[in-house]
């Protein structure tokens, strides 16, 4: 029995311990906002825990102490008075001081985490839902492309993230890199990243938005600077025409079917706005909004019936047969 | 009685919880059913498919179906020609008058087969759920009728009398002179 409950609270210790790493975490914080919101986490934690202990002091010390029952009340006099005010006053003032000290402490990290200078990448992120919509900002329009759902930003260079929304309020989180902000629509919110260190960074949507919003994820993937200036220009080409004969059928029916209406590949008529832009979809890690890897298999399966993968989600059934669901697949999954 | 008067208040109460059921995933062989309409041959009016009555005519009385056709009236850039309902190169939407009538499968085919000087066809954009979706968001942009379902607010800023209001009195925009 014993073992049992020992056991269960070693589990359950390892498990709250198991948030405290990985690439989701708060407290395993990668950039230079995290690493300052997790040192206030911790003053915090000292700070709040010390109170607690002392407060669990004098109360022990006060229990101990106490009066035998049935004496009579202590007899007020001037010097018991005296000593009585100075311990409040002394109490009333550490508080004070600490709630303020803290407060201050506040107040300079969040002031922190926006407005650093030189600004190297602009990104402007909607929110949507289920998904996330990345577009590339840059003085010359040629050099803007749209993604979804995958940031890959430099390491050591601060990346400004615009956050607008369309339909409902969304929350931009990724606990390694940055602290949460809303993407409330009507209005422009920004967030800036900085990656200390080359890594694959999960985010999540962090304010309830709906049926899908367990499944609103995405990757930011931080790249050395030159891995990234080359990601960025292989983005920017239009998708390649397809190599074998099954992908260019594939072509046929995507650009056939009502797939065009709401997606967009570059180098071909299809310019949907709705949707993802699949220019390069095969080269991101996941479909969905994280919710399969991108493989041919995962890609077929999405789009033969997306509302029983992901049900509610904005992609409609469109009905396929085989062939040309096969033949979908093959296109979608050679569009690197 | 006591222990009665309870119980039926309680059953009233938890009548309010019963909500509008939303439909995401309609089977392919209702897909292809829905679109089985039977214009008249001017292709002005006509029968809605069956299986639109057996569902219950879902899509005017569905506040979602009506969100996901404003949706894609946007997506789909409606707004290009017909504007918020106003109208531009395309006629208005909001004036009450319907150049190939009023009632929902004349809509519906309006947007499947388009119609002469200018409207697309939309059959090779959206499957048929979604055209009803539009056909039906589309019939009550101008809201002249009292309804229990409606589309919400623009978070924009308002070009016309939003959807979710009491039905209109007066013509929203003038109808066209003839």
């Amino acid at each position: 029995m014993r073992a049992g409950r020992r056991l269960a609270i070693g589990v359950g210790l390892g498990l709250g311990l198991g948030g405290c790493s990985g690439s989701q975490s708060a407290l395993d914080a990668h950039g230079a906002q995290a690493s300052a919101l997790r040192d206030l986490m911790g003053l915090f934690t000292v700070v709040c825990g010390t109170v607690w202990l002392l407060v669990l002091l004098a109360l022990a010390v006060a229990v101990w102490r106490r009066r035998a029952s049935g004496r009579e009340p202590a007899e007020p006099g001037a010097t018991s008075e005296r000593r009585l005010g100075i311990v409040v006053g002394v109490a009333v003032a550490l508080t004070v001081l600490t709630i303020t000290g803290l407060t201050f402490a506040s107040y300079r990290t969040t002031r922190g985490l926006t407005g650093i200078a030189d600004e190297g990448v602009t990104i402007r992120l909607r929110g949507y839902q289920w998904w996330w919509e990345a577009t590339y900002q840059d003085q010359a329009p040629e050099r803007v492309f749209r993604t979804a759902n995958e940031l890959r930003i430099p390491v050591g260079r601060p990346v400004r993230v615009e956050l607008a929304g369309v339909d409902v309020i969304h929350s931009f989180w990724v606990p390694s890199l940055a602290g949460k902000q809303d993407i409330i629509p009507g209005r422009q919110n920004e967030i800036t990243l900085k990656a200390e260190r080359p890594g694959i960074y999960r985010g999540q949507c962090a304010e309830f938005c709906g049926l899908q919003h367990a499944h609103m994820a995405f990757l930011v993937i931080a790249e050395l600077p030159e891995n990234y200036e080359a990601w960025r220009s292989a983005q920017l080409r239009a998708a390649e025409p397809p190599a074998d004969p099954e992908a260019a059928r594939g072509r046929d029916v995507f650009l056939a079917k009502s797939c065009k209406a709401c997606h967009a590949i570059r180098g071909t008529p299809a310019g949907g706005v709705l949707g993802p832009d699949l220019t390069h979809v095969a080269s991101r890690e996941t479909i969905a909004a994280g919710l399969l890897p991108t493989t041919r298999g995962s890609l077929a399966a999405w789009v033969a019936d997306p509302q029983t993968v992901k049900p509610g989600s904005k992609m409609p059934l469109v009905p396929l047969d085989a062939d040309e669901l096969r033949a979908v697949s093959a296109y979608l999954a050679s569009l690197k | 009685m006591r222990a009665l008067a309870p119980a039926v208040l309680a059953a009233l109460a938890f009548a309010g919880c019963q909500r509008e059921t939303r439909d995401f995933r309609t089977d392919p062989p209702v897909l292809a059913a829905l679109d089985d309409v039977a214009p008249l041959p001017n292709r002005i009016g006509g029968a809605p498919p069956d299986v639109y009555v057996a569902l219950g005519q879902p899509y005017q009385a569905n506040a979602y179906a009506l969100s996901e056709g404003k949706r894609l009236y946007d997506g789909m850039n409606c707004k290009g020609c017909h504007a918020d309902g106003g109208g531009g190169t395309g006629p208005a939407l909001l004036d009450g008058w319907w150049r190939y009538g009023p009632d929902i499968v004349s809509l519906y085919v309006t947007l499947r087969d388009g119609r002469p000087r200018g409207m697309p066809s939309y059959a090779d954009k959206l499957n048929s759920e979604q055209l009803w979706q539009v056909a039906a968001y589309v019939q009550t942009i101008g809201s002249y009728r009292a309804a229990t379902a409606a589309t919400s607010r623009n978070d924009q800023m308002q070009s016309r009398p939003s959807e979710n209001r009491g039905p209109a009195r007066a013509p929203l925009t003038e109808p066209p002179s003839r």
